[in-house]
């Protein structure tokens, strides 16, 4: 079993859909919301999921794909 | 000794021990460190500080590590100078400039390495490590050097070479990654997970930030113990900007400052500026972006800091400034030809960021301010190249040298 903690940034056009409803109901994972920070026209969530590691990752690119933003909860690593 | 006495959590106020973490495990929040207000008020004075070594070092009590194991490469107590060629260029007859390419490895990050490294070793750590665009990486290496440790550097594969000679130089492993700045950054998350090394802006970030507010406190002692009206400091994750903050807030606290009423004003480059963008939207909300600057020592898209680099302008008055890549190049020029300092980009978008917030009546010119240039152009040559003035070309000889002078269009002064 895996966890990782990662930030979703959602786009204007994504604020609305159930992302994280279907990601529960899609991949066999636990998501545990820590975070949030939502308006009408943007938004992010901090979020914790566990499961099997080549979950995790499909779940990822699943998100992606999607439109969303995926980042490590510590933002940028690199520095200057 | 030192007297900080916990982390704190900046989000929710939980406080954890002083050991090599950076998130809450409650909310995910950034901690932070938390001292001893108290015990060190009773330490301190200016006194005592000016009796201190030539170096950061003279601020030990204000610092979270033990600065008798200092890893002491001689890092600050960099020049702070009056700028009158460029003030009056520029219309601030007060305007000073602090020069942090004089620090060993020519940029401000030798501050917080200093600080992080000294951790590191107190931890435990045999290694050190970090992901960067040059400078960081650059310092790394250097204090990795000098406390017998070992570095693992990563950086993007395209980087100047100045800044990856700078690296290899050291000794330190230097991995340059082929991908997308988005891989480079998911890779090292990945490794700061897996490996027990001192990654110095993941898993010991509240001790390494710290070494930020260092220059605020020099920049307060030389000017006689006050603070600057403004300061415009450039901004990549936002964190150099909060701590500088911090650094005159707490000097006010401790009663080192009569009063702190200094407005603090951040700019980036255009390609890259994701605070700013959320400024000018008036939002705390970052939307992140794809880095596409020459000003890649600021080309984070993702600003860790940015929300709480937001709220330290808004609560001081200050503002945020974007300037596009060619003001960038003629603010370095500027600052190289009105002051005699040779600054990276970095240090280009803060005179253009100054030009743009004179221009807009946002610095004006009874204020005393203080523009940080926090790294030098010799590791960015590449972003000034061709767009300087070739050299005259002459054979050795006396007419051949005035001729080439009379083609350029200048009149020789002072000849007999």
């Amino acid at each position: 079993m895996a966890r990782q903690r990662v930030k979703f940034t959602f786009p204007q056009e994504l604020i609305t859909l159930p992302i994280i409803h279907e990601l529960g109901k899609s991949f066999n994972l636990v998501t545990n919301i820590r975070r949030a920070d939502v308006t009408e026209d943007r938004g992010w969530v901090i979020l914790e999921l566990d499961g099997e590691l080549a979950e995790i990752e499909r779940c990822l690119e699943w998100v992606a794909a999607k439109g969303v933003r995926v980042d490590p909860v510590q933002g940028d690593i690199i520095e200057g | 000794m030192s007297y900080a006495k916990a982390l704190r959590c900046r989000e929710c106020g939980r406080e954890y021990p002083l050991d090599p973490i950076h998130v809450c495990e409650f909310c995910f929040g950034p901690l932070e460190v938390d001292y001893d207000r108290e015990a060190q008020r009773k330490a301190i004075s200016r006194e005592k500080i000016e009796a201190g070594p030539p170096s950061i070092w003279r601020y030990r009590d204000l610092l979270p590590c033990d600065a008798e194991q200092a890893v002491d490469l001689s890092v600050g107590l960099t020049p702070l100078m009056h700028a009158r060629n460029l003030g009056e260029a520029l219309g601030l007859p007060h305007l000073y400039v602090k020069n942090d390419c004089m620090n060993p490895t020519w940029s401000f990050k030798d501050r917080v390495v200093a600080v992080a490294s000294t951790k590191a070793l107190e931890f435990g750590f045999d290694t050190l490590a970090c992901a960067s665009t040059g400078n960081l990486a650059n310092s790394v290496a250097a204090h990795a050097a000098r406390a017998g440790m070992k570095a693992y550097v990563f950086v993007p594969s395209d980087l100047e070479s100045g800044k990856l000679l700078g690296s290899a130089i050291y000794g330190a492993t230097l991995v340059a990654v082929d991908g997308t700045y988005d891989d480079v950054n998911r890779l090292c998350a990945e490794l700061a997970d897996k490996y027990k090394w001192a990654f110095v802006n993941i898993n010991v970030r509240p001790y390494y930030s710290e070494g930020s507010k260092t220059l605020a406190y020099e920049v307060a002692e030389q000017l006689g113990w006050r603070a600057p009206d403004h300061c415009v400091i450039p901004m990549a994750s936002g964190s150099l900007l909060t701590k500088i903050w911090k650094g005159l807030d707490e000097l006010s606290k401790l009663w080192l400052l009569d009063s702190v009423q200094t407005k603090i004003s951040g700019a980036q480059a255009a390609g890259c500026a994701p605070i700013v963008n959320a400024w000018q939207a008036g939002t705390l909300n970052i939307r992140p972006v794809k880095p596409q600057t020459i000003a890649k020592s600021l080309a984070i898209g993702n600003p860790a800091d940015g929300y709480y680099a937001l709220r330290v302008m808004q609560d001081t008055g200050g503002s945020a400034v974007a300037s596009s890549d060619e003001e960038v190049v003629e603010g370095i020029k500027l600052l190289a030809e009105s002051e005699g300092i040779f600054a990276e980009t970095a240090g280009g978008v803060v005179i253009a960021g100054l030009k743009r917030l004179v221009e807009s009546g946002r610095v004006t010119p009874d204020e005393l301010v203080v523009a940080f240039i926090t790294g030098a152009g010799l590791k960015t040559q590449e972003a000034v190249a061709g767009k300087i003035r070739e050299a005259v070309h002459v054979t050795p000889t006396v007419a051949s040298f005035e001729q080439a002078i009379d083609a350029r269009g200048e009149v020789l002064e002072g000849g007999s």
